[in-house]
């Protein structure tokens, strides 16, 4: 009862869970399809979105005094595509496997319709702590339901969880996955972009059936939507 | 001037101001990545000529003695760049960088390295898009089947021998996939012709390569 209240509250809930960019919004599908064959391609390319969308809301808040309404898009454009550009040199340096297997993945973050669109929907009218903390929710969740979606995708296909987790941690976890399903042959449809949409629409359907069963008690307290 | 200007000014100042601030930023931040980006693109590349060659068979600096040849028995038109292996300035292998065009979903990169005796040191795919659980078994990740090529050579097996089992080979093929590892088994019978033919030509150190 309090998210009202307490806008921070409210942008988590909006967005880990009521205003999810991949189950609600349906932001930035492209990536999110591609790259969630695995958990640790999931992870990576979520943690990189996240880690733009959190500078990018932050340093579109912090312009507004700045930003007349005519040139905020040539501006917010130059800002996404640069922090897209820094985060891609840096995984270039530092995680060289992961950013081959990214490809590219990872600079059509600049074309995430999430960044933009959180850009001009929220961290442009908002302080900067709130559009930060924004960020860093839309963020999260685009990554719950990447690391989701690759963790349904890593186990039908090839029984596993996990596989991949040297690339991201270094030499010293290679061979480091759960195998859950031993002598498993693999359910190609899984691994094939069919398989992502199949598993992004069953990840929906659960949400919606969740929100569903619990709406009756939530309806008694909502006030009802005033007629048109 | 009219005031009515002014905006438009304040504006063109604001923009240019931010994407001078941006191509600074950019700037700067290639300037710390660039020496890191080139040794780990470097460390990448040796991890892959590395796996093609028998362990501690040369020491050279492989990743840079490298030329580059335009063969109709190869790719046809595009440049194949050859790695040469060498210790104590003798030439121990070469891996040819070889595309086969004929994979069932696109080109397959290949790294074929053969010793200068003729024999295949080690073959492995650098790139493919083929299909997950099916032709994808030519990687050396997902199964032993390209490590069959070890040890073979132009006249081992001979003649029709190069080929899949289907079309009278000696390698297999995979269930419900037969056109990846034909199309890998010819660009690596391809190499093979092309090294015999050319194997002087192939180690022969480049004018303004390393020294002789």
């Amino acid at each position: 009862m309090n998210s009202a209240n307490n806008p921070f509250a409210k942008l988590a809930r909006d967005g880990l869970w009521a205003n999810n960019p991949g189950l609600v919004q349906l932001l930035g599908l492209c990536p999110l399809l591609a790259t969630s064959n695995n958990v640790v391609n999931g992870f990576t390319l979520g943690m990189a979105t996240l880690l733009v969308l959190l500078l990018s809301n932050s340093i579109v808040s912090l312009l507004r005094p700045l930003v007349r309404p005519e040139i905020r898009i040539p501006i917010y454009v130059m800002v996404i595509a640069a922090l897209v550009t820094v985060v891609e040199l840096l995984m270039n340096a530092y995680f060289n496997a992961l950013y081959n297997i990214l490809g590219i993945f990872l600079p059509i973050i600049t074309t995430n319709c999430i960044i933009i669109g959180r850009a001009e929907a929220y961290a442009a009218r908002n302080p900067l702590r709130l559009a930060a903390f924004d960020g860093l929710m839309m963020g999260l969740g685009f990554t719950l339901v990447l690391v989701a979606l690759g963790a349904i995708r890593e186990l039908l296909a090839q029984g596993t969880l996990g596989e991949g987790l040297d690339l991201l941690l270094g030499e010293s976890f290679k061979g480091v996955h759960l195998t859950l399903i031993p002598e498993y042959h693999g359910l190609l449809l899984a691994a094939l972009p069919p398989g992502a949409f199949i598993g992004l629409g069953l990840l929906i359907a659960g949400k919606n059936w969740i929100d569903a069963r619990y709406r009756p008690r939530a309806a008694v307290v909502a006030p009802a939507p005033a007629a048109a | 001037m009219s005031a009515d200007l002014r905006p438009v000014l304040r504006s063109s100042q604001v923009l240019g101001l931010i994407a001078v601030v941006v191509a600074a930023l950019l700037g700067g931040i290639y300037m710390l990545t660039v020496d890191r980006i080139r040794a780990a693109e470097n460390e990448r590349l040796l991890l892959q000529l590395r796996d093609v060659l028998p362990q501690g068979s040369f020491d050279n600096d492989i990743a840079a003695d490298r030329i580059e040849v335009t063969a109709a028995a190869l790719d046809g038109e595009r440049p194949v760049v050859v790695y040469r292996a060498r210790r104590d300035r003798q030439p121990v292998a070469a891996v040819l960088t070889v595309t086969a065009a004929d994979g069932y979903s696109g080109p397959i990169r290949l790294l074929v390295g053969i010793g200068s005796d003729g024999r295949i040191t080690g073959v492995r795919v650098a790139a493919h898009r083929e299909t997950p659980g099916l032709g994808d078994r030519i990687d050396s990740r997902r199964s032993d089947w390209i490590l069959g090529f070890d040890g073979r050579s132009l006249h081992d097996p001979s003649g029709k021998g190069w080929g899949v089992k289907k079309d009278g080979g000696v390698f297999d093929q995979f269930a419900g996939a037969t056109i990846t590892p034909r199309a890998v088994v010819k660009a690596v019978h391809r190499s093979l012709e092309y090294f015999e033919q050319n194997r002087d030509a192939l180690f022969a150190v480049a004018p303004g390569g390393s020294s002789p």
